[in-house]
């Protein structure tokens, strides 16, 4: 398979991960966003494993740890989603500004 | 650290000359014990039974036992290995590497065997003593932090871990010394004690930075030998083995760095019992034997110890004579017997001064401790509050005999020995029998010292038993027999304060000498019957002198106490008379005054000088250094800080999204940056 086509897969899932951040009010949709960009770098490291002929299979245990740690986040992120909606019967993030000057 | 510790043993670094019997190759474990047990008793003492005291007998009881076997298996009857083994602790590359080490020899041994029995005795003591006391725990805790700093410094075969120790023994004496820190005047005696021992540990430090500069190295074997092999120049050696006693003179309480330990007495008595006997005040004399061949090659330098301590010992047995605290009487007993070790060091006699320290060590711990179980049963430190002691505290009083005895030098207990054979060195030295290391003068100087010292320490402890023990009790309360944690210890130095003298019996060609062999020397001096006829002649006079002047005084009193307001007064004036003016001889009461008056004035008002120097100058600075300029400074940094944060604080705008999109842009434009100019 031709790496560029998979780092464009790659970029484009990420593009549209850093647009989802940015865009979306609802927290839980931020963080699925985060979620596409996690992926769209295992995407990369996998094909950057497989075209550089990786023995050690360095690339995929490597995005093996990125799925390991993306799941801790997004557990310990809805976590939080679920408390700020308890306390603020809301998940909008631009009505949870409360951190500010 | 265990598995470092291990790593001493390999042998990584520094020069094996010989190597001894399993316990002298384990003798780091003899200050890592104490060390060990300080923080157990810190993390559990409070929850054992007997509130961590047992923690501190056992490991001291393990060390004493291992320095015991050290001394019997291999340094007992001379001819001893000296075994070094060091490991790499701090390397500054290219400068030289920090180790920590040790170095063990038969000075070492006896240090060891020293410094563990007296601290295992005031421990046992102790748990009686102070029984009850609020900070317990860390009583014990600190009595075996300064035992580790005491083995430490002795263990050390480099300079820069022996100061370790010596620092430490300093701070953990202002913890004991200000143990009970409630009372103003306590806390006041341990930083009396700290910053007197400090201004001469100065000097120690730079002593020890221009043998560094003059040897190239800390090592004390390497030292040693750069000195024999002639390679420092005689200047360099002189400059630094007088600054080396500089710190010697704050740490043995020599003239005119003394002030401190009469003030030290502020601590509990056992804490007294065993900086006096073992854990602090033999430090400077410990390092003079240690570093000795830096001092010999040096007659200045020798000179000038030696006439510090023929100084220091008349001056402080003055002293004692004309004290009523009991404490106090064997404090400046202390200094003067300490000076009797620096003066026999001065005249090259190097074996002695140790033997004295280790005979010293057990009369005088055993002659605190005495102390100490009298201050617990009449609750005062005033021997005009004591009296007729004899019969309520027999175990006590015939210790304290065997104790003031071997103080005064009488055959054959253990004082005579050692401070005998100080002053036949020196009156062979002095009178040019033998060839003087320092100036012959000197040495006949140090030797008439002495023996005026000896006169005079005889009848101080004379007047001290009588007035103690003899006649009858002018106290308050009903006095008793202390319990037998007390009293135990009390027999057990009383046993060694007759016995130890017989390790250096003069003639025994393997006695003390032979082990210990400070300097290389390891010559056993012969006795000569004429000059032991004239201290022991000076010894009984002293005690009959003070046994007419102070055996019917007591008698007298409880009849006047009967009087009224006018004859109460009129017996204090007569008290005043009885000790400052009549009993005292007129001739030695104005010297001791003259004395008192140069400590007072002269002395404390150079310290007092410098402070209020000190003082003025730090006004100034307050005011216009630190109020203007500095204080300066740090507004216009915050005022200018302020005013940035406010104008940056709007970039904070609590939207999560925002912030993640800057981070993008920033990614982006770097990015852009890189692939463009990278």
């Amino acid at each position: 398979m031709n790496l560029a086509w998979v780092l464009t897969l790659g970029a484009l899932l990420f593009s549209i991960g850093i647009y989802g951040v940015i865009s979306r009010r609802n927290a839980v949709l931020v963080l699925m966003s985060i979620e596409l960009m996690l992926n769209a770098v295992n995407i990369n490291l996998i094909a950057f494993g497989s075209y550089f002929g990786d023995q050690a299979a360095v690339g995929q245990i490597f995005a093996l740890f990125v799925i390991a740690v993306a799941a801790g986040e997004v557990g310990i992120g809805l976590a939080i989603v679920l408390m700020i909606f308890r306390n603020r019967e809301t998940v909008n993030l631009d009505e949870v500004d409360l951190l500010k000057w | 650290m265990v598995a470092i510790l291990a790593a001493v043993q390999e042998g990584a670094e520094g020069v094996v000359a010989t190597s001894g019997n399993w316990a002298t190759e384990h003798a780091w474990l003899i200050p890592v014990l104490p060390f060990v047990a300080f923080f157990l008793i810190l993390a559990v003492g409070k929850r054992m039974p007997r509130k961590g005291s047992e923690i501190g007998i056992l490991t001291v009881a393990a060390s004493f036992f291992l320095s015991l076997i050290i001394l019997i298996g291999d340094y007992v009857g001379g001819g001893g290995p000296v075994v070094e083994h060091a490991i790499e602790w701090f390397p500054f590359a290219g400068t030289f590497d920090l180790d920590l080490g040790m170095k063990i020899d038969g000075l070492v041994a006896v240090m060891f065997v020293v410094v563990t029995l007296v601290s295992l005795m005031v421990q046992i003591y102790s748990t009686a003593y102070m029984h009850g006391d609020k900070r317990y725990t860390w009583y014990f805790a600190a009595l075996n932090l300064f035992t580790f700093s005491m083995l430490n410094l002795v263990i050390a075969d480099n300079l820069i871990q022996l100061l370790i120790g010596w620092e430490g023994v300093g701070i953990c004496s202002y913890l004991l010394i200000g143990h009970w820190w409630e009372e103003h005047e306590n806390s006041s005696a341990a930083i009396k004690a700290f910053i007197t021992t400090r201004t001469g540990d100065v000097a120690f430090l730079v002593g020890i930075f221009v043998l560094f500069a003059a040897a190239d190295t800390f090592n004390i074997t390497e030292i040693i030998h750069k000195v024999e092999e002639g390679e420092i120049s005689h200047a360099t050696l002189t400059a630094a083995a007088l600054l080396l006693f500089g710190g010697a003179i704050g740490k043995s309480a020599q003239f005119p760095l003394h002030v401190w330990l009469p003030d030290a007495m502020a601590g509990p008595t056992p804490v007294s019992a065993l900086i006096h006997a073992a854990t602090m005040v033999t430090a400077g004399v410990f390092l003079l034997a240690r570093l000795f061949p830096v001092f010999e090659a040096s007659t200045q330098a020798l000179n000038f110890v030696a006439l510090i301590g023929a100084f220091t010992m008349l001056m402080a047995a003055l002293l004692a004579l004309i004290q009523d605290d009991i404490k106090r009487v064997l404090a400046y007993s202390t200094i003067s017997q300490l000076a009797y070790m620096m003066a026999a060091l001065g005249v090259g006699a190097g074996n002695a001064a140790i033997f004295h320290l280790f005979t010293h060590a057990f009369f005088k711990a055993l002659l605190f401790l005495g102390a100490g179980s009298l201050i617990h049963a009449v609750h005062s430190n005033n021997m005009s509050e004591m009296g007729g002691l004899k019969r309520v505290m027999p175990t006590t009083y015939k210790t304290f005999m065997i104790g003031s005895l071997a103080l005064a030098g009488i055959p054959p207990l253990a004082g005579f020995w050692s401070k005998d054979e100080i002053l036949t060195e020196a009156y062979r030295f002095g009178t040019g029998a033998v060839d003087p290391h320092g100036t012959q003068v000197v040495a006949l100087i140090v030797y008439i010292a002495g023996i005026l010292t000896a006169f005079l320490t005889a009848f101080y402890m004379s007047r001290a038993v009588h007035l103690t023990f003899e006649g009858t009790y002018r106290g308050k309360g009903h006095p008793h027999e202390s319990p037998p944690a007390m009293t135990g210890p009390l027999v057990i130095l009383a046993v060694l304060s007759v016995v130890a003298g017989f390790a250096g019996i003069p003639g025994w060609q393997s006695g003390f000498g032979a082990w210990v062999g400070v300097g290389g020397e390891t010559h056993v001096p012969s006795a000569d019957f004429v000059l032991i006829l004239v201290s022991v002649a000076v010894a009984v006079g002293g005690i009959a002198l003070g046994r007419r002047m102070y055996m019917p005084a007591p008698a007298r009193e409880p009849l006047e106490r009967m009087g009224f307001f006018y004859r109460l007064l009129q017996r204090k004036y007569y008290l005043d008379d009885l000790y400052w003016v009549a009993i005292v001889r007129p001739i030695r009461d104005l010297f001791s005054r003259a004395m008192n008056w140069v400590n007072q004035n002269v002395i404390d008002g150079l310290v007092n000088g410098t402070a209020a120097g000190a003082r003025v100058s730090a006004q100034g600075i307050y005011k216009y250094v630190d109020q203007k300029v500095i204080d300066g400074a740090v507004n216009g940094a915050g005022i200018s800080t302020r005013k940035t944060g406010g104008l940056l604080k709007y970039l904070q705008g609590g939207d999560v999204q925002r912030y993640a999109a800057y981070l993008f842009a920033g990614v982006a434009i770097f990015a852009f940056l890189f692939t463009r100019f990278g």
